[in-house]
């Protein structure tokens, strides 16, 4: 059982991704792109080169499910969708768009490779459970990724799936947290601080493995290499940069929320295309 | 009922290996014997309302038909946000199962209170809601609710309801069971008011009052042409519910009716906000709502 072929060059793929990010944001003065540029390596490294999946057959059986979580950077991963296949690129532009196919937070509902609609944060982990159990029980090999924010992790319910998907020994799950360490209004250290972050994990029964979100040789190697311990479910602590590759937009709160004019998809892209 | 929705639902479970049961760790005397016939496919997902409807979505995406099952407003309110996004707009095969809906609780207080349960459901897309109205209904609904390509919701009471309805008694999701046909008044009840509401009927009878009943054990989607039909036929009509006034069947049945333009009188037997927090036995405050058949009867002649 074999998907799509690996891209050429992870790091090209995530560039290409950043790019269409921004510039579909800016036409849909659109929110959010400082997690969708930070996260854009990890989602290079899982639709390059990890994850198993096949745009022809979107409903596979055996492939492994991508859940995204932080339901708003959606931009980016329908970019992904779309380079790989799922759906035509044309799609891209009519992001948040009347009536268009791809809502501002990510959806399910007639976009192929799309796995499960969030928005609210907190939902996919719960979700992504039940999957891992469903494919535990029928002895599938199919792995379920789901990628978080930190942010995020102030939702009761992601500690609720945390506490139970050890007691369920799911190693088949795979969690990848994007740390940028930003939340929509300030600082994660100033709101509700997760450190000692990758202890709590590990206090939970989970496997950690703490990596450079950037680093796509080491997102490589922590991504395939789960389960580190068999029964235990993983988490992988993606150190990153906010509004990485853009440097006006890197490690700031503002363009959680605040959209790109002209100026400044210009100089975000050229900066990326240099 | 609760002993009628588990042998039911065992009996189900044993031809449809799809069929899984999520506790949110409750049910004590109730789900052990599915936990030892289908051992893996019974969970306990501990208290964790929000995970247990998440995860339910999850498992119901790959593949089975998933029963969650918990009391009062833990499966419902709790975890409102997960059944609206993760079920009802995926449309999935998750059924949610709430023991002691409406006042069977009624003496371990507000919290344990599922009044609200019908309205709040009713609301989402996709969403079945059905309140039966004593085992014999239980029955006959678990199988089709099993059948269901999608969300629903099954209010139950708590246990010890008497059976209402012959043995015989054809029960179908979506249609109203018709119990008495009347002349001068119906009475549509729903979830576990049905065996009051007999009562009343058989009571008004003794007064000179021709009552019919009808058991509106499917909420969503509504039996609107058997509305209707008693609409036209009495003209006078009496929602009977343990569910606050506001959202329940009697509002939905005024919509039909309105909707349909049917003229028809509507008197609501529900839970009024001066007895939202009053504690005691299920008997106790239903005694506080009214007196049933006494309100029926002025209710009618009113309209005389």
């Amino acid at each position: 059982m074999t998907g799509i072929p690996p891209v050429n060059s992870t790091v090209d793929f995530a560039r290409k991704l950043r790019v269409q990010a921004l510039h579909m944001v800016h036409k849909a003065a659109a929110s959010h792109i400082g997690a969708c540029l930070s996260m854009a390596d990890i989602l290079a490294v899982l639709y390059g080169r990890v994850l198993r999946i096949d745009p022809q057959r979107p409903h596979w059986p055996d492939r492994d499910r991508y859940l995204l979580s932080k339901g708003h950077a959606a931009a980016i991963v329908y970019s992904a969708l779309a380079e790989r296949g799922f759906f035509p690129s044309e799609w891209l532009e009519q992001y948040c768009q009347d009536d268009g196919p791809l809502p501002g937070h990510i959806s399910h509902v007639g976009v192929p490779g799309v796995e499960v609609s969030t928005g609210s944060l907190g939902h996919a982990l719960p979700i992504a459970v039940g999957m891992a159990l469903a494919a535990k029980q029928d002895g599938a090999d199919w792995k379920v990724y789901v990628q978080m924010s930190d942010g995020e992790c102030d939702e009761g319910s992601v500690w609720e799936a945390i506490l139970f998907a050890a007691q369920a020994g799911l190693d088949n799950l795979v969690v990848v947290v994007d740390y940028n360490k930003i939340q929509s209004l300030d600082r994660v250290a100033n709101v509700s601080e997760l450190e000692p972050f990758a202890d709590k994990w590990r206090a939970f029964r989970w496997s950690v493995v703490e990596v450079d979100g950037h680093d796509h040789d080491a997102l490589t190697q922590a991504l395939t290499s789960p389960p580190a311990r068999q029964g235990r479910p993983s988490v992988i602590i993606a150190h990153t940069v906010k509004g990485k590759g853009v440097s006006f937009m890197e490690d700031t709160v503002a363009w959680h929320y605040r959209s790109p004019d002209a100026d400044q998809l210009a100089k975000a892209v050229a900066e990326l295309s240099a | 009922m609760r002993t009628a929705f588990i042998q039911a639902l065992m009996d189900v479970a044993a031809a449809d290996s799809r069929i899984q049961l999520v506790t949110a760790d409750l049910g004590y005397s109730v789900v052990e014997g599915f936990a030892e016939s289908f051992p893996t496919r019974f969970i306990n997902c501990g208290v964790a309302e929000q995970l247990m409807a998440g995860m339910s979505a999850g498992m119901a995406m790959s593949g089975r038909v998933v029963f969650t099952y918990s009391i009062a407003n833990f499966p419902t309110m709790r975890c409102l946000e997960q059944i609206r996004n993760d079920i009802c707009y995926h449309n999935v095969p998750v059924k949610i199962v709430a023991v002691g809906g409406g006042l069977a609780y009624g003496a371990q207080g507000y919290t344990h209170h599922g009044i609200e349960d019908l309205a709040v459901m009713a609301v989402l897309p996709h969403m079945t809601v059905i309140a039966p109205g004593d085992p014999h209904e239980v029955r006959a609904l678990v199988p089709q609710i099993a059948a269901l390509d999608g969300p629903c919701y099954l209010r139950l009471g708590r246990g010890g309801e008497p059976v209402v309805h012959a043995p015989d008694a054809e029960i179908v999701l979506g249609k109203a069971a018709v119990l008495k046909i009347g002349t001068d008044v119906t009475l549509i009840s729903t979830g576990a008011m049905l065996k009051p509401a007999l009562d009343a009927v058989a009571a008004l009878a003794a007064q000179g009052i021709s009552a019919g009943l009808l058991s509106m054990h499917t909420v969503r989607p509504l039996d609107v042409g058997a509305i209707i039909e008693v609409a036209r036929r009495t003209g006078n009509l009496v929602t009977v519910e343990e569910h606050v006034l506001a959202g329940g069947l009697g509002t939905m049945v005024a919509d039909a009716l309105l909707e349909a333009g049917v003229p028809a009188r509507l008197k609501k037997y529900g839970i009024g906000a001066e007895l939202h927090g009053v504690v005691g036995s299920q008997a106790y405050l239903r005694g506080l709502i009214g007196d049933l058949p006494a309100m029926v009867r002025s209710f009618v002649e009113a309209g005389r």
